[in-house]
């Protein structure tokens, strides 16, 4: 479903900076991996490569049985409307849309009907416990609940992959453990694959496995 | 159910027309004015031509061709040669002249038609009278509806006209059937030939030819038996003739006025880049979820293009009130004298107006293309970090395109007009200020690396902010830059022209006095024997008589001045503002004659060369002896010897005459005494240098009018950019004022920082506009100015009104960015570090 093989990615400067080198991962639906590491190992990068936001200078990521690396811009970007959801550490939700608005942006972009992409939207909002909180302003809402969101907007699109980057980096503890399990809640009931990028220990233990980042490639370690 | 409407559109620009509403409508009004001025100028110089040409077809009415002499005519026996051919069904006499009109009233065309030959050909030429034989009594004038209402004339009304000095009283006996704006009076031509001194010439015979004869074959067998300055030609070829002067002045005011229209479009960009690289994460976003790039670009060019279209539209009514207001104000010609007795009706002209409307949206595209471009290609992942927005413009730093454009600028300067039209000209100056704005990044990285550092924190702030981000101060100074260097090229241009004016009219009115029946008109003049009644005026040490005529050297153009004075061959320099050498005649040469600068430019006319001129219907021959300046007389004049136009035409008689007075005379004695001797003179205009001067100036600031209000119009937008893109700057940089703010600096140190960002980028955008603007004159005086006018000038630089000009617009636009950037200031921004975006 999802493969990288020996992939490498080095970025250009004064002197060239190897950031992945030989990075080997197979995910089938319904994995959802943690994935750790240093500060400036490139935890960030991978999630890059993997969503086609950046190229690797070597190697090959397989989507769906789909080389992305040979995919021009447009593919790509179609490839990721489609099939991937996100959720950031900054939240990113737009200030000037409301909640259910932001919410339904991947249904827009990818020409939902507007009654499928209304019942969608309900029922996503249902799911993360805003269900009353459709018509409100972003600027209305905590950090938690922008981060519910997120979360309905990474996934009323039913993506086959969801990349979570740092998502409770700003949130309080409570906050962050009700967003870890919502978020495994959902992916898991999408039956997608998960990949969440962490620095913290605790919200690693709320994926399946563990994987370490280093500069010599992937390591898994056990998770509960 | 839940409202989860959005769609891409939504999404996209829903942060821009809410978060930028003020620079949004700052824009539209940008477009709005670079429209309504261009449009402005676009419908009345269109009104003058149209009402121009429906007046000259009035005149040609059917006729397929015009035998046309000089204003002071030819022998009518040619009249009864050409009727007479076979190939000819029809012929009409005219005689056309322009009149004064007694107690200052102006001018008016008088045209004296067979009104039995012209009915068929011309009929709106036959006046409107319930007594039909008024068109044949030697007293009745028919008028245009135009003409009638300028001088307050109904029927049975009498005008007077001047024949030499004295005033001849004419009955208005009705109106022309025609529909004409112009100011023209109809009479029975035998009555023109008897009242002005007329008789046996006519100016014109208009001609309809027998039905299938090949027209071309006729002219050119007609053309081998006129005499020399009488041709033939198609009716066309009058108006050609008459616009051909108006053409030039009329382009560049086009040309001024999408000045306005270029700066309004930089004023779109800033204002959307600015707004481009605020939105930078929500864009980038868009993309991660999956928006293509080209949907994006797009869709921010569309917000540019519904810019463009509030502006274009606005623009347009605008325009149209403008328009008015102008002919009212300025008249048809804006003031500059080249549709006199025109009364031109405006009209909405719905493809010059689909132009503009075309041209204010294009212009506001244009500008959003950039930063559109920048915004869907910007790599999404590093574009959602705060912090990206130094990236925005990096690709603004590439030199090689500026550079191009000056190299080609520079080039296109040198190349020749085309059709009469400074082309390459304006394409040197719209070159060489792309170019400019392109390399400001580098330019404003330059001069800020050695700007020296301040001493206060708020200060060394600021430029250490404009120095780390000179993309983004380039984008502020786009419109600042191309609206001070276009402001001071006008300036410098104006100035030089009005100076090098000012220097001719001393060169050219030596004399303590000056006399005149009238330059312009073909009927008010003074006798011989008035001439020498002036020069025995007690008083009167010497006198210099100047007599005026019109000769036609070609069919397409204006007719050319031919003057006739006492001129000393072997230094015309003492009566002419002679330019370079000239040549001093040796025995056996034809007669000297002195050409102005134009005359050298369309005619070739070079000193040295020999010529021969249509003169009392021969051609008379000379050589050229020197060329002088004249800012009189756009056309072209050829001035000669009054002794050798005497011999050659009969014609001792004079338009003006210059007066040296004696040592001890008294100037207002003398002018009292100059009126008292010589019948007529109350019909005179008598008046010093000093006198000619000030309303000669007063003529050139009013035909200056409309490029000072252009020029106003391009410093306003420039100042609306400032405005505009340094708001824009503020709320992008919202969370560095909070950041500042927390760390402890006071709301006055902030607003003294952006205080000074704001005086810096006005002084890079300053001395680079001057710069640039000093070099744009150049172009303007040597290039544009002499195809379009072919005119020479002197280049003089106003320094202390650039100066003080340049320090006013420090002030301003130091103050906007104070003004502008108060919300940084506000306790709002305190919070914008705890902000999501």
């Amino acid at each position: 479903m999802l493969s990288l093989h020996d992939v490498s990615k080095a970025y250009a400067g004064p002197r060239t900076r190897t950031v992945l080198a030989g990075i080997q991962l197979d995910l089938a639906r319904g994995d959802y991996v943690a994935v750790m590491g240093e500060s400036g190992v490139g935890k960030s990068t991978l999630l890059n490569l993997v969503a086609g936001l950046d190229r690797p200078d070597a190697g090959a990521i397989r989507v769906e049985g789909v080389d992305i690396t040979r995919l021009d811009d447009d593919a790509l970007t179609t490839l990721r409307r489609a099939r991937m959801g996100f959720v950031f550490q900054a939240f990113h939700v737009l200030p000037y849309l409301g909640v259910a608005q932001n919410v339904a942006l991947p249904l827009a972009l990818l020409g939902v009907a507007a009654r499928e992409a209304d019942r969608r939207v309900a029922e996503m909002l249902e799911a993360v416990g805003l269900a009353d909180r459709g018509a409100s302003m972003p600027r209305e809402l905590s950090g938690g609940e922008l981060q519910r969101v997120a979360i309905a907007r990474a996934l009323v699109h039913r993506p086959a992959i969801v990349l979570a980057d740092e998502p409770t980096g700003n949130l309080d503890p409570d906050s962050a453990a009700q967003i870890l399990t919502l978020l495994r809640e959902r992916i898991k009931a999408g039956d997608a694959i998960g990949i969440l990028v962490t620095h913290s220990h605790a919200a690693a233990a709320t994926a399946d496995r563990i994987l370490t980042l280093t500069r010599t490639g992937l390591r898994e370690e056990s998770a509960g | 159910m839940t409202a989860a409407h959005v769609t891409p559109w939504g999404a996209v620009t829903g942060g821009a027309f809410r978060a930028n509403a003020g620079r949004l409508a700052l824009s539209v009004a940008a477009i709005a004015l670079g429209v309504a001025l261009g449009y402005a100028v676009q419908l009345i110089n269109q009104a003058a031509v149209n009402e121009l040409s429906a007046g000259l077809a009035t005149v040609a009415g059917d006729a397929d061709l015009e035998i046309r002499g000089p204003r002071s005519g030819f022998d009518e026996r040619l009249f009864f040669d050409v009727a007479s051919r076979d190939d000819v069904a029809l012929a009409s006499p005219v005689v056309a002249l322009d009149a004064k009109l007694a107690a200052e009233k102006g001018e008016l065309a008088i045209l004296g038609i067979d009104v039995f030959r012209a009915g068929p050909i011309q009929p709106g030429l036959i006046g409107e009278s319930e007594d039909g034989l008024d068109t044949l009594r030697p007293d009745a004038i028919f008028l245009s509806a135009a003409a009638a209402d300028a001088l307050g004339a109904h029927r049975g009304d009498r005008i007077a006209v001047l024949v030499g000095l004295a005033p001849v009283e004419l009955r208005v006996a009705g109106l022309l059937s025609a529909q004409t704006g112009g100011r023209l009076g109809v009479m029975d031509i035998a009555a023109v030939q008897d009242t002005f001194g007329r008789i046996g010439r006519i100016t014109r015979i208009d001609l309809r030819l027998r039905p299938g004869t090949d027209i071309e074959a006729v002219r050119a067998s007609l053309q081998a038996m006129l005499p020399p300055g009488v041709s033939v030609e198609k009716p066309e070829a009058s108006l050609r003739a008459a616009t051909s002067l108006s053409r030039a002045y009329r382009v560049n005011l086009n040309v001024l006025a999408l000045v306005a229209l270029f700066t309004g479009g930089l004023l779109v960009f800033s204002t959307q880049a600015l707004a481009v690289v605020r939105r930078r994460t929500q864009l980038a976003l868009l993309r991660v979820l999956g928006m293509k790039r080209r949907e994006l670009a797009r869709m921010l060019v569309a917000e540019g293009a519904l810019v463009g279209t509030a502006g274009a539209m606005l623009g347009l009514v605008a325009g149209y009130a403008l328009a008015a207001i102008a002919v009212r104000v300025f008249g048809s010609d804006l003031g500059a004298g080249y549709f006199r007795g025109v009364e031109p009706r405006l009209g909405v002209e719905p493809l010059s107006a689909l132009l503009f409307f075309l041209l204010g949206v294009g212009a506001a595209v244009l500008g959003s293309l950039a930063p559109a471009l920048e915004a869907s290609n910007a790599q999404p992942g590093p574009a959602l970090k705060a912090g990206d927005e130094q990236h925005a413009f990096a690709r603004l730093r590439a030199p090689w395109p500026g550079i191009a454009l000056w190299v080609l600028g520079l080039a296109a300067s040198f190349l020749p007009p085309v059709r009469g039209l400074p082309v390459f000209g304006y394409l040197a100056i719209a070159c060489l200020l792309v170019g400019t704005i392109m390399l400001m990044p580098r330019v404003a990285h330059a001069l800020l690396s050695v700007a020296p550092r301040p001493r206060s924190v708020p200060a060394a702030l600021a430029i250490d902010q404009l120095r780390g981000a000179p993309g983004q101060a380039s984008v502020s100074l786009a419109a600042v830059v191309a609206s001070v260097s276009l402001m001071v090229s006008m300036a410098i241009m104006v100035a030089s022209f009005r100076q090098s004016v000012d220097d001719w009219l001393e060169r050219v009115l030596p004399a303590d006095l000056y006399v005149r029946a009238s330059m312009s008109t073909d009927t008010a003049y003074l006798s011989a024997a008035d001439v020498e009644r002036l020069a025995a005026v007690p008083g009167v040490r010497r006198i210099e008589p100047l007599r005026v005529q019109q000769i036609r050297l070609d069919a397409d153009r204006a007719s050319v001045a031919l003057l006739a004075k006492p001129v000393e061959a072997s230094d015309p320099s003492r009566q002419l503002p002679i330019v370079g050498t000239h040549i001093v005649p040796k025995p056996g040469d034809p007669p000297p004659a002195w050409v102005t600068e134009p005359m050298v430019d369309i005619y070739g006319f070079t000193p040295g060369r020999r010529i021969e001129l249509p003169i009392a219907g021969r051609m008379a021959p000379f050589f050229v002896a020197g060329v002088w300046r004249d800012y009189a007389r756009q056309q072209g004049a050829v001035m000669i010897q009054r002794d050798t136009f005497v011999a050659l035409t009969g014609d001792a008689d004079a338009n003006a005459v210059a007066v040296w007075l004696a040592a001890d005379a008294q100037l207002e004695t003398v002018s009292r005494k100059v009126v008292e001797a010589i019948p007529g003179g109350g019909n005179l205009e008598v008046a010093t240098p000093g006198e000619i001067r000030d309303v000669s100036l007063t003529v050139f600031d009013r035909t200056f009018a409309v490029t000072y209000a252009l020029e106003a119009a391009a410093v306003l937008i420039g100042l609306f950019g400032l405005s505009s893109s340094f708001g824009a700057l503020v709320l992008a940089r919202r969370r560095e004022f909070g950041v500042l703010r927390h760390l402890g600096m006071t709301r006055q140190q902030v607003g003294a920082m952006l205080a000074a960002e704001g005086f810096a980028v006005s002084a890079v955008g300053l001395a680079v506009g001057l710069a640039i603007g000093w070099l744009i004159s150049l172009i303007l005086i040597y290039v544009v100015n002499r195809q379009s006018f072919h005119w020479g000038m002197e280049l003089h630089v106003p320094w202390v009104g650039l100066s003080a000009l340049g320090a006013v617009l420090l002030a301003l636009a130091t103050v906007t960015a104070l003004v502008s950037g108060r919300q940084a200031m506000g306790k709002d921004v305190v919070r914008a570090v705890k902000d999501d975006w």
